[in-house]
């Protein structure tokens, strides 16, 4: 069993922190295989950041470092990528599932002729086979499967593999020598325009933080938005709620507002009636804040706290913060 | 007998199930409530084709079979009754044309309706004639090369917001139906106007008024047929439009069905889904079973049609079968949902106000029933 | 200009699908099987391309004699003409792009617009594969493509993270359609009926001569566990760390 080489990712000098997701799952599958994890990271004036993921854990950090690899752009990286594979005798080759590692690693594939997965959220080793498990049909199902032959390259879930800590021995960094021409790949990067901070559309968003009756007024609607904010997420409340003028009707989840399934619902003294139910049960997670222990929102859902939202929710929202940081 | 749909079929089917999922249904109740012409729902509905879908290929229509017709009819009435009304009167309208019209009048007044949105309107009722065409009052005369058309109409569908109207007039009451006549009259003609517009129970979405024939003057080859062949081009009209209304009626009696089951799955009641009490899984076979039937009965009445064979049995057994499940399916939705299904927030009350009218307009389910046992008693 | 758009043929998004008692795949009976909506956002931009720029929108689709229905809609929203690729057995996401690599070869279309992904296998990798095989740029997760002028080369908004990239590129290229990028349009009846006589082309896939032996295997699938009732956690420290390390959706 060869090696496993994570492809990193950074951005102007610094480390994109998802990549730590695909270095631990590199790591975990190296320990079953008895391969090396190795990083490579493209890019530059990337100096730090090879420092930075020589702390992660691997065997060796390869650095190609290079004006012609300022700009990312698929063919470019996938040429210097598919290089690295083979130097460093990579049997698997990953990344975390980012937009750069989700448009770059199947160039990679290709030049390696290697078999590709997207999206993976675990593994195992059995018997020498490698088995992957993948979310298919938007989620509702997972399938298990397998690469034929080797290399293979996979992209991971980044919030299915915690972060790799920075705190192992630093490992070698090797410089790659690289001669590219980024006028071959007939592409040309022209600009980036950052998304100004407004919420996620209610039906489309990954996670929802939803207002109830218990909030009492329009005023402590704020800390919903403050809480949804802070995840990235879109906001919704009951139809109490908007009944009593917290909040504008087109954010009421239930039979007849929105639909939603979110990967996360957090209710907010929100009794649970089923007329709310409706409309997101189909969540993948639930989290139920409530100062009533028989209220039905515990029934459904994965996560309850029973307690005071004005003192859990500013509670939960450091913790947040905690944990991201 | 092949009961499967053609590819082309299932194309219709779906393009007309987004339609009324996505374009139709948001808008519903807003329509519901306001009486606004629903303009968006209907501008779309003429750039998919659905407005001019009697209309033959050869004068720019759709061209659809009937049986096309009822497929997409079915979906349409299952995202609002109201519009699906406002669509389906004004094939109803132009229907005497491709009927009774020569080509040259074909020419004249379907073309237009192809090029730009359009609705018809359809003038055979009047206040004193409803279920009896015959006591009808408003009157033609042949004036040099015009007729003069004078009288009022009443409960039109699309009466004041239509291009084109067809309208029925009788040239000498005492010939009975050999006096009726058959003209068309395009908007903006003087001395026709629309009257006010009706306060409805329920299709609200669509505009209903009186129309009013004030020496309304056209040229005499406005007239649809010849004098006196009016009563026959009308009743034609009628045998070939009626399974719309069925098929209409299926469609809202699917969505009601529909509502409640997946209520049905998810209210609670005693510990349990009020799906697993027999008194709702009863009412809930019955729309089931009643609509595939409804369905079947509606196919087959415009599929004789298209084949070119009379299908006037059929089509009002198709109608008057059709709308008493409607009425029936909707009501008992109304009922699954308690005291919910009883308030404006959930659908199922404007379902049930839509039903009603179909067992009374196209001709009542009393008149249907008679006719159907004059058929089937011929000899008696 | 010749655009080639690529359909599939999947099961509807809105379905809920169960697995079936083996676990090799999903139960089909009764299941309504739609065009991939990432595909038919290609499909929409195609269009657009035709009628700004006269381009001739040819469909591509793999797969079992049941696509023709999907490419028969395509043809209905108004694109030229189709192409089905007949195979039994089913294709990962390599197998796609080296058919689609000898229909590139055949067809010379100056862009290929496909889906992102397919909402199926949710893989986001055969536009990206047929870029590299045919050595062309490629743009993927496009929300907004303009065409030069002299429809040589195209700039690509892209969403990307954090936001939205705009890169140039020179046809001819892969561009891949993401959520935001059109509404595409329904089939209108005329269209529909016009989709009858619109030719459409069956490929054995043997006669393209290409390796089609997936690297893929699929050895089952499972529903993800049902929703059990919840537990109630006492501290919101302990909240958070169930939400990152259990549920991972921190």
């Amino acid at each position: 069993m060869g090696n496993i080489l994570v492809i990193a990712e950074q951005s102007k000098g610094s480390l994109k922190k998802a990549s730590l997701s695909a270095v631990t799952f590199a790591k975990s599958l190296a320990g079953k295989t008895g391969g090396e994890c190795h990083i490579l990271v493209m890019g530059s004036g990337i100096d730090a950041v090879a420092k930075e993921l020589a702390g992660c854990g691997a065997k060796k950090v390869w650095a190609a470092d290079n004006p012609g690899l300022n700009d990312y752009l698929a063919p470019v990286y996938a040429q210097v990528a598919a290089q690295v594979a083979k130097d460093c005798g990579a049997t698997v080759v990953t990344a975390t599932v980012t937009a750069m590692g989700k448009d770059l690693l199947p160039r990679v594939a290709a030049k390696l002729v290697a078999g590709m997965l997207s999206d993976i959220i675990d593994f195992s080793v059995e018997g020498g086979n490698i088995v992957f498990k993948k979310p298919v049909y938007a989620g509702s199902i997972n399938a298990l499967m397998t690469l034929e032959g080797d290399p293979k390259v996979v992209s991971v879930r980044g919030t299915a593999f915690e972060a790799a800590k920075k705190d192992g021995a630093p490992a070698e960094i090797a410089q790659v020598s690289v001669s590219v021409d980024p006028s071959q790949s007939r592409m040309k990067f022209v600009g980036f325009e950052e998304y100004k901070s407004v919420r996620p559309e209610l039906t489309e968003a990954s996670v929802v933080v939803s207002g109830g009756r218990g909030l009492k007024s329009a005023e402590n609607f704020k800390i919903i938005e403050g809480l949804a904010d802070l995840l990235g997420g879109a906001v919704g409340a009951t139809r109490a709620a908007v009944d009593s003028g917290f909040c504008p009707n087109d954010l009421q989840v239930g039979q007849t507002g929105k639909v939603v399934a979110p990967s996360l619902y957090i209710a907010i003294a929100i009794s649970g009636a089923i007329q709310h139910l409706a409309g997101m049960k189909d969540s993948k997670v639930i989290v139920a804040i409530n100062k009533d222990p028989e209220a039905p929102i515990f029934q459904v859902a994965d996560y309850g706290i029973v307690g005071d939202l004005f003192k859990a929710v500013p509670e939960l929202m450091e913790e947040i913060k905690k944990a991201k940081a | 007998m092949d009961f499967s749909l053609t590819e082309e079929q299932k194309a219709l089917q779906d393009t007309a199930r987004k339609f009324a999922r996505e374009v139709m249904a948001p808008v519903a109740r807003k329509h519901d409530e306001t009486g606004e012409q629903p303009v968006d729902v209907l501008d779309k509905a003429f750039e998919l084709g659905f407005l001019t879908e009697g209309i033959p290929v050869e004068y720019g229509g759709s061209g659809l079979s009937r049986l096309d017709a009822m497929i997409l009819t079915e979906e349409l009435g299952a995202g609002c009754a109201g519009m699906t009304t406002s669509i389906m009167a004004t094939t109803l309208g132009l229907t005497p044309i491709v009927i009774g019209g020569t080509d040259e009048q074909k020419k004249l007044f379907l073309t237009p309706l192809t090029e730009k949105r359009s609705l018809v309107a359809f003038c055979l009722t009047e206040p004193d004639a409803g279920s009896d065409p015959l006591a009808s009052t408003t009157t033609v005369k042949k004036v040099g090369n015009d007729y003069v058309i004078n009288g009022i109409k009443r409960f039109i569908s699309n009466g004041a917001v239509s291009e084109l109207y067809t309208v029925f007039a009788t040239v000498d009451k005492s010939k009975g139906a050999k006096g009726f006549c058959a003209l068309a009259v395009p908007k903006g003609t003087p001395g026709l106007s629309a009257g006010k517009e009706e306060d409805k129970l329920g299709h609200r979405a669509s505009n209903t008024t009186e129309v009013i024939f004030e020496d309304v003057k056209v040229p005499a080859n406005y007239m649809l047929g010849k004098e006196g062949e009016g009563f026959k081009i009308a009743m034609a009209t009628l045998d070939r439009t009626r399974p719309a209304v069925a098929a209409l009626a299926v469609g809202l009696a699917r969505a009601a069905m529909e509502a409640a089951i997946e209520y049905s799955k998810m209210r609670k009641q005693f510990g349990m889904p009020i799906g697993m009490f027999q008194a709702i899984q009863f009412m809930i076979a019955d729309m089931g079973m009643q609509i595939e039937a409804a369905r079947l009965l509606t196919c087959l009445s415009a599929w004789l049609i298209d084949q070119g064979l009379k299908n006037s049995l059929q089509s009002s057994y198709a109608k008057c079968f059709a709308s008493d499940v409607a009425m029936k399916a909707t009501t008992d939705a109304v009922q699954i949902f308690g005291g919910y299904g009883y308030t404006k927030e959930y659908p199922v009350e404007k379902y049930m106000r839509d039903a009603k009218l179909l067992q009374i307009y196209e001709g009542t389910n009393e008149i249907q029933r008679v006719v159907i046992a004059r058929e089937l008693l011929k000899g008696i | 200009m010749k655009v080639l758009v690529t359909v599939k043929r999947v099961p509807d998004p809105e379905a809920k699908l169960k697995v079936d008692p083996e676990g090799k795949g999903i139960v089909t009976q009764g299941l309504k099987f739609v065009v991939n909506p990432f595909d038919e956002i290609a499909i929409e931009e195609g269009l657009k391309m035709k009628e700004k720029h006269k381009a001739e929108v040819v469909l591509v689709s793999i797969g079992k004699k049941e696509s023709t229905e999907q490419l028969r809609t395509g043809l209905a929203m108004g694109a030229d003409r189709a192409i089905l690729v007949l195979t039994d057995d089913g294709a990962d996401s390599e197998v796609v792009a080296r058919i689609l690599t000898k229909v590139y070869e055949t067809e010379k279309p100056d862009i290929v617009l496909m889906g992102k992904q397919a909402v199926d296998d949710d893989m986001n990798q055969a536009g990206q594969l047929l870029a590299e095989y045919l050595g062309i740029p490629q743009a993927t997760f496009a929300s907004k493509v303009e065409l030069a002028a002299d429809l040589k080369s195209a700039k690509v908004t892209r969403e990307v993270d954090g936001g939205l990239e705009t890169v140039e590129i020179q046809l001819p290229a892969v561009i891949t359609a993401d959520l935001r990028l059109n509404t595409p349009r329904y089939a209108s009846l005329p269209g529909i009926m016009k989709a009858k006589t619109k030719p459409l082309k069956e490929i054995p896939v043997a006669e393209l001569g290409v390796q089609v032996k997936p690297k893929v295997k699929m050895l089952k699938l499972e529903e993800p566990p049902k929703r059990k009732g919840g537990i109630k956690v006492e501290t919101v420290q302990e909240l958070v760390l169930k939400l990152k390390n259990e549920a991972k959706v921190l």
